[in-house]
This record gives C-alpha cells, sequence and structure tokens, in this order.
C-alpha cells in the first residue's frame, strides 16, 4: 500500500504525544490509549474500540479530531444501515428531473443516449455519504464508525474493502482510492460479536472503568469548581460502588453528572446520608438502587 | 525477538485465543514502532494486535508476564527487599530455604512475629512496590522451586500465602477496621465520614491481598520461567477461558468469573435477539406506502414497501434439576432464560430434585433474578423423599398437577444431567408432556460420552425429545438459547 500516511501520523510522534495533545484538547488518556492511537497513525490501521457505555469511546475519536485538527466524519450505525446510507447513492430524483428536462426540450440537436448516461453518472448526481466522504477528503480526516454492532454481518463485508484498501468501487465512476489514510475509530457495545475478518484488520482497543487517579483527573477537568477533596472523595466512592454486583455499573459520565449534582447542592463532604440521597443518579436500576442502599446501610428514604 | 514473539502467539493459540499469521506480522510491526524498552507500551501494543476480545485479556497477561518477564523489570526492587528484610543473618539464601522446607514440609523454626507485621504494613499501604517487595520476600523465604520438581505454581503460591499468613493478617485487620480503630487513611482519601471510610478501608484492605497474591503467582511463574523455560510453565498454568469452563467441574473462581459474565452475555443476547425479530419483515407488499414513496420521484415505485409481519412468541416452560450435582449448571441457564424473557410471550419456571415445585412467582416478585435464583434455592419445595434426584417421579408429579400448563404454544426445555439415582425413570410421562408441547429440548451438562453410563437413563428419555443438547459450557449455552429463541 502506498498511501501517504496521514497528517495525524507526522503529528503523533510517539504515545507521549498523543497523551499531550489528548490533554490539550481536555481528553485524559493513559498510556495504553495513547500507545493503541499512536500504533495506529503509524501502521494506518483503523482501532476498534469496545467497552461499556459511558466510558469515553465516541468521546476519544471527537477529541483526537479536535488535537489534530482533522475533521470528524461520523456513521451512526443502525441496523438496516446499507450502502446507501454508507457509501454513496444516486441521486434518483435529482436525475429524474435531467431526463424530464431532456424530453422538454427534445426538439432540436438531441444528444444521443451516451450522453445522457454519462451525464447522469458523474459526480454532479452522487451522494457522497460517510465513508466515500472520509476517503475523497483532501484535508486530514478522523472517520467514526459508532456502534459497528448495530450493523447486520452482510453490512459489515462492506466496511472490510473501505477498511483494508481505504477505497471504494462505484461501478459506474470506476475506484476511488483514498490520497491519505483517515483515522479510523470504530466503536461497539458488544451486543453481536463482529466477524473475524473485521477484527482481522483492526486494532484493538478495550476502553474500561478508568483507575481512581484517572477518574479524579476526569473530575477535576471537566466539573469546574469542585474542590481535590470533593473529587477524591467522588472517585473512590463510585470505584466502590462498581465493586458491587449491580444490572448497570455507573459510568465515567454519571460520575461527573453526579459530581456537578453534588456541586448545586452545595455539598462539601460526602457521607452516607447524602450519597444515598442522590444515588439515583449513578444507578437506574431499582434492584442497584436497594443494593447500594443496603450496602452503603442507609434507608431509602 | 522474532522467533519469542511467535513462540508467544503459539502459545496465545494454545491457550485457545484465535490469533492469526496476519495479526502476528501486525504485532511485529507494533514492535517496530515501539521498540522493547518501555515494557507497558509493549504491553498495550502486543494486545492491540493480537488480543480481540475482552474476554481474552486475562489470559493474555498471564501468557505475557511469563514471556516478556526478564524485560523492564523495575530496578529499584532489590533494594525495597533488602530494606524490607529484618537485616539479620536468619534470612535463608533462597536455595538452603529450599532444600529445608523441602524435607520439613511446614514452615516451622521461623518467626512468624516480624512476616506478619510486614505483611499488615504492605496491605495497609497498597503500595505496589510495597506489596511486590514483599512477594518477593515471601517467595525466597517459603517457595521451594528447586530443579527436578514437577513444575506446580500453584502449590508454591499456597505455601508462599500461608508462610506469609496472608489470610490471618487480613482477617484481623478487617476486625479493626470493622470495630471502627482508625488504621490510617487505608484508601479512603479525603472521606470524612466515617461509615464511607469503613467501607473504603475494607476494600482496599481486600484489593491490597488480591494484588499480594497477584504479585506472588506472577513472581513464581517469572522464576520458574526463567528456570525452566516458559512453555513448560505455561502448560502448568494454562487456564480455560470463561466461555469454555465446564459447569459442572468449575472451581469457586470459575464461577465467580462466570457469573460476572452471564450479565453481559444475557444484554447482548437479549439485544440481538430483539433485532433479529424485527429484521424478519418482508411481508406482503405494502402498497398505499409504496404509492406515496413514489410521489417523490415523480411517480416512479423506486423502493417498494412491505408490510412487517407479526411473529408469535414462544411460551417457555422451563423444568430444571436443581439437585446439588448440577446445581450450577441450573443457577446458570435460568439466570439466562431469565434475562431473555421479554423474548417469550411467558416463561414459567418449575425445579425439582424429587418432588417438584413451581416458582413463577418467585421470579414475577424478586428485584432482581439473582435474588430470585437465591430465593429458589431457599423456598422452592423440592426434596419429597431422601434429597436424591429421582426424575421420573419429578415427571410424573409434573403431569399429575401442571399439565394443564403445556399447549401447543409451549417450548418446554428440561434441564439435568438425567442421573435418576436408579429410580425408576417414567419415560411415559415425560412422552405426555412431548405430546402436548410443540417442542421438548433436554440440556444436559454431562458430556456426550457419560450418557447411558451409570444410572444415566438420558437414552430412555431422548426419544421423547426434539432434541437432546449437550451444554457443558457458556459457549454451548450461548448457542443453544440463541436458537431457542
Amino acid at each position: 500500500m502506498s498511501l501517504a500516511p496521514g497528517a495525524a501520523a507526522a503529528r503523533l510522534v510517539s504515545p507521549a504525544a498523543v497523551l499531550d495533545d489528548l490533554r490539550e484538547v481536555g481528553y485524559l488518556a493513559d498510556e495504553r490509549i495513547a500507545t493503541v492511537v499512536y500504533l495506529a497513525a503509524q501502521l494506518g490501521k483503523p482501532v476498534l474500540v469496545e467497552g461499556p457505555a459511558g466510558t469515553g469511546k465516541t468521546e476519544l475519536a471527537k477529541s483526537l479530531a479536535a488535537a489534530t485538527s482533522s475533521r470528524l466524519i461520523r456513521l451512526q450505525c443502525y441496523e438496516g444501515l446499507d450502502e446507501s446510507k454508507a457509501l454513496y447513492e444516486w441521486n434518483y430524483r435529482k436525475q429524474l428531473l435531467r431526463i424530464q428536462v431532456e424530453k422538454g426540450d427534445g426538439e432540436t440537436g438531441r444528444p444521443g443516449w451516451q450522453a445522457v448516461e454519462e451525464d447522469l453518472f458523474s459526480e454532479e448526481f452522487l451522494l457522497a455519504r460517510p465513508l466515500l466522504e472520509a476517503i475523497r477528503a483532501t484535508e486530514p480526516v478522523v472517520l467514526l464508525i459508532d456502534e459497528v454492532d448495530r450493523v447486520e454481518v452482510e453490512t459489515e463485508a462492506l466496511l472490510l474493502e473501505v477498511l483494508s484498501d481505504y477505497q471504494v468501487s462505484i461501478p459506474e465512476l470506476g475506484t476511488v482510492s483514498a490520497r491519505q489514510v483517515p483515522m479510523v475509530f470504530l466503536t461497539s457495545n458488544d451486543t453481536r460479536e463482529l466477524s473475524e475478518a473485521l477484527k482481522r484488520r483492526c486494532l484493538y482497543l478495550h476502553l474500561d472503568y478508568p483507575s481512581l487517579e484517572r477518574e479524579r483527573a476526569i473530575l477535576l477537568e471537566r466539573v469546574p469548581g469542585i474542590g481535590e477533596h470533593l473529587a477524591d472523595e467522588v472517585a473512590r466512592v463510585v470505584r466502590s460502588l462498581r465493586q458491587l454486583e449491580l444490572e448497570k455499573r455507573p459510568s465515567i459520565s454519571e460520575t461527573l453528572d453526579w459530581a456537578r449534582a453534588l456541586l448545586l447542592l452545595e455539598v462539601r463532604h460526602l457521607d452516607t446520608e447524602v450519597t444515598a440521597n442522590t444515588l439515583n443518579l449513578l444507578l437506574k436500576y431499582r434492584s442497584d438502587l436497594q443494593l447500594a442502599a443496603k450496602e452503603l446501610a442507609v434507608e431509602l428514604s | 525477538m522474532l522467533g519469542t514473539l511467535t513462540a508467544f502467539a503459539e502459545e496465545l493459540r494454545r491457550t485457545g485465543l484465535p490469533v492469526s499469521l496476519t495479526e502476528t506480522l501486525d504485532a511485529a510491526r507494533a514492535l517496530g514502532h515501539l521498540g522493547i524498552d518501555e515494557r507497558d507500551q509493549m504491553r498495550a501494543g502486543l494486545a492491540a494486535t493480537l488480543v480481540k476480545d475482552a474476554d481474552h485479556l486475562p489470559a493474555f497477561e498471564t501468557v505475557f508476564d511469563l514471556w516478556f518477564a526478564d524485560l523492564g523489570v523495575p530496578g529499584g526492587v532489590q533494594a525495597e527487599l533488602s530494606e524490607f528484610g529484618t537485616g539479620d543473618e536468619e534470612q535463608p539464601s533462597g536455595e538452603g530455604n529450599g532444600d529445608a522446607q523441602a524435607g520439613g514440609g511446614e514452615a516451622g523454626g521461623f518467626d512468624g512475629e516480624p512476616v506478619s507485621g510486614l505483611v499488615s504494613e504492605a496491605l495497609r499501604s497498597g503500595d505496589p512496590a510495597r506489596l511486590a517487595a514483599l512477594a518477593r520476600l515471601g517467595i525466597a523465604r517459603f517457595a521451594a522451586i528447586e530443579a527436578g520438581r514437577p513444575v506446580g505454581v500453584s502449590y508454591d503460591l499456597d505455601r508462599v500465602l500461608r508462610g506469609l499468613g496472608l489470610d490471618d493478617v487480613l482477617a484481623e485487620l478487617l476486625d479493626q477496621v470493622a470495630a471502627g480503630e482508625e488504621l490510617g487513611t487505608l484508601g479512603s482519601g479525603a472521606v470524612a465520614d466515617p461509615a464511607l471510610r469503613r467501607r473504603l478501608a475494607a476494600e482496599h484492605l481486600r484489593g491490597s491481598a488480591q494484588a499480594l497474591r497477584a504479585e506472588v503467582e506472577t513472581e513464581i511463574a517469572r522464576l520458574l520461567a526463567a528456570e525452566r523455560g516458559p512453555e513448560a510453565v505455561a502448560r502448568g498454568m494454562r487456564r480455560s477461558l470463561v466461555e469454555d469452563v465446564d459447569f459442572m467441574h468449575a472451581s469457586r473462581e470459575e464461577l465467580a468469573a462466570l457469573r460476572r459474565s452471564l450479565r453481559p452475555l444475557a444484554r447482548a443476547l437479549a439485544a440481538r435477539l430483539a433485532r433479529r425479530r424485527r429484521r424478519q419483515r418482508r411481508g406482503a407488499l405494502d402498497f398505499r406506502a409504496t404509492i406515496r414513496r413514489s410521489l417523490s420521484a415523480g411517480g416512479v415505485p423506486i423502493e417498494p414497501r412491505f408490510r412487517s409481519p407479526r411473529r408469535a412468541k414462544p411460551e417457555l416452560i422451563v423444568i430444571a434439576d436443581v439437585s446439588g450435582s448440577v446445581a450450577a449448571f441450573a443457577r446458570f441457564t435460568l439466570h439466562l432464560v431469565h434475562a431473555i424473557a421479554s423474548q417469550f410471550s411467558a416463561v414459567r419456571t418449575f425445579v425439582f430434585v424429587d418432588g417438584i415445585d413451581e416458582v413463577t412467582r418467585i421470579f414475577a416478585t424478586s428485584s432482581g433474578i439473582a435474588e430470585a435464583i437465591e430465593r429458589v434455592q431457599r423456598e422452592a419445595d423440592v426434596a419429597a423423599a431422601d434429597g436424591h434426584s429421582d426424575y421420573g417421579a419429578a415427571l410424573r408429579r409434573f403431569t399429575e398437577r401442571y399439565l394443564s400448563a403445556v399447549t401447543s404454544r409451549s417450548t418446554v426445555l428440561i434441564l439435568g444431567d438425567g442421573r435418576g439415582n436408579y429410580h425408576p425413570p417414567q419415560p411415559e410421562a415425560l412422552a405426555e408432556i412431548a405430546r402436548r408441547a410443540r417442542h421438548l429440548f433436554w440440556l444436559n451438562p454431562e458430556p456426550r460420552a457419560y450418557w447411558g453410563s451409570g444410572d444415566s437413563v438420558v437414552d430412555q428419555y431422548a426419544g421423547c425429545c426434539d432434541a437432546m443438547v449437550e451444554c457443558r459450557n457458556l459457549r454451548q449455552l450461548e448457542a443453544f438459547v440463541d436458537a431457542l429463541a
């Protein structure tokens, strides 16, 4: 593959550089994340990011786009996503109009069918969808393929050509190749086992709940006004709750919500009572709330 | 290096990870970019290229620690160790001690006092460097790593932990915490509330103990690997991946790991099934919608629209043997089935040993599935005579009491090993259920080779079932449930 490495590769010269760049835009990565992103840029491979909801999978791609001043192109996956929504589509309506115009002024000098056909299947009538857009881009781009586990297995195959060769074949126009390797992130919530072929082409990054230190740092970064003390307390209590056998463990985003609520309530220090009364910001299932309340040995009011 | 890498990939494959040739090449290219000086970067790079499933990461970690043990071991550890040593001649060298231990067996002749003091201190600090140093100290004193003895990491692990008195020290510290004694910050940081502090402190201590245990295990494996080569040690440490753990012979840790992986599995399964149900559309042509759609293209029906047909959901009846031998299997299956209950129009659950009882109500009134299963074990009235499974009597009683529950819409699922302790099997009772039900499946946690041996009467039942399915591990269970709904 003789593609020029993306602009990202030139910028992300070491894991440490990745770490710094991401920190500048407010994303606190750890060494593992930074190493994988660095490798992705250097090897020109897509990254498959898995992990529980709310651990910053999508945020990673967005932040990297911001950090490398690239354009973020996002393909949100859903069941039933097909070629025409992911790759490209011919603009039928415009083509029909074109033909009708042709009929209207058809008295003199009618162009042959060949000319009309060439005209109909030209760039003018092509609707580029995210994948094609990312391939054709001349400026640096980060392509985010969100929740890839939601598409059917057949649609996955469509991603393969794009992700391995960075090119798209359009029968009427020929093959469009990328001018540079875009940074590609695929996220998955693991509701379905992805195909071996897709996994083989990607680097794999599992984003789990953060360590105590990282979560505290995230709190300090993202919740302005929270003191060192409260950030530490919040991080510790959340970590403690995550160790319970819950239906849904609190994610980073829920930790942030909770911390913001505590600030609004003007809580300076956590105790069991405050924790119990605000628990419903962290836990979203009734059985989880009951379990946590029992563990904290307080009655739910 | 390349040789080490291919051997490493080979070992991962032996553990059960699907590592392809291209992935090994990617790993080599990744190392080309990362170098091998930074151990953590190297670990991250290899994990990203070789492991594509979060469940496989623990297995990867074990093998990584064995293969790349000597890279970047923190230099300060040796210093730490001497700092910790009680500074006397009494501390024997590794080999000398090994000889003494091999003869004496227990760690006799040792003054336990200073060791337990060190352990207590390390647990309280939770500092990784201290725990690592303590692990090395413990191994030097208590492990019996010597040439010629068969490789056994768990043997030495037990020995070292007993020597350090880890369990006793931990219990003592936990008691002190529970009694409200102030032992320092103990992981509670800035938290001031006493109740929260107690909780955090207990967690901190347990976490440290766990870390110490892991540290000792890794270190023993590393020492053994240095002496015998990583392949030999890996063979001894090779564990099954969670999805391959046999329900009938799972250890306590394996059961815990199974329980942890059950919840995400159930959620994924439910999401997948719901989606599949929705996707099976393509009913009759929806003429109105097609015409309306065609208006935007000047009356040309470019995209035909179809009605989505409703598919009836099956009704599920689960009859589970909950006697001791198959209890773990029954628990997991009940958990999984109830987690995807929304995929069935109704689920009724019966449990039996030699009596049978309906427990549907327990599931309906509990706040969670795990709690319901706990309650089933306490509250269900399943023992009629001697408390050994009696399939014949249980099935007979089912047909007498609950047969009306089985209709032509029901799918009946029987969970059990079909070992009836030489009671009469009464296959005609099962045949009666099969006649009324739409489908009858039997899930058997025993290996197929054992079916029909000893008191197993499954071959008499098999004829009545649509299928008798071997279901020994999570992988087989998931595949079956996936096909069922």
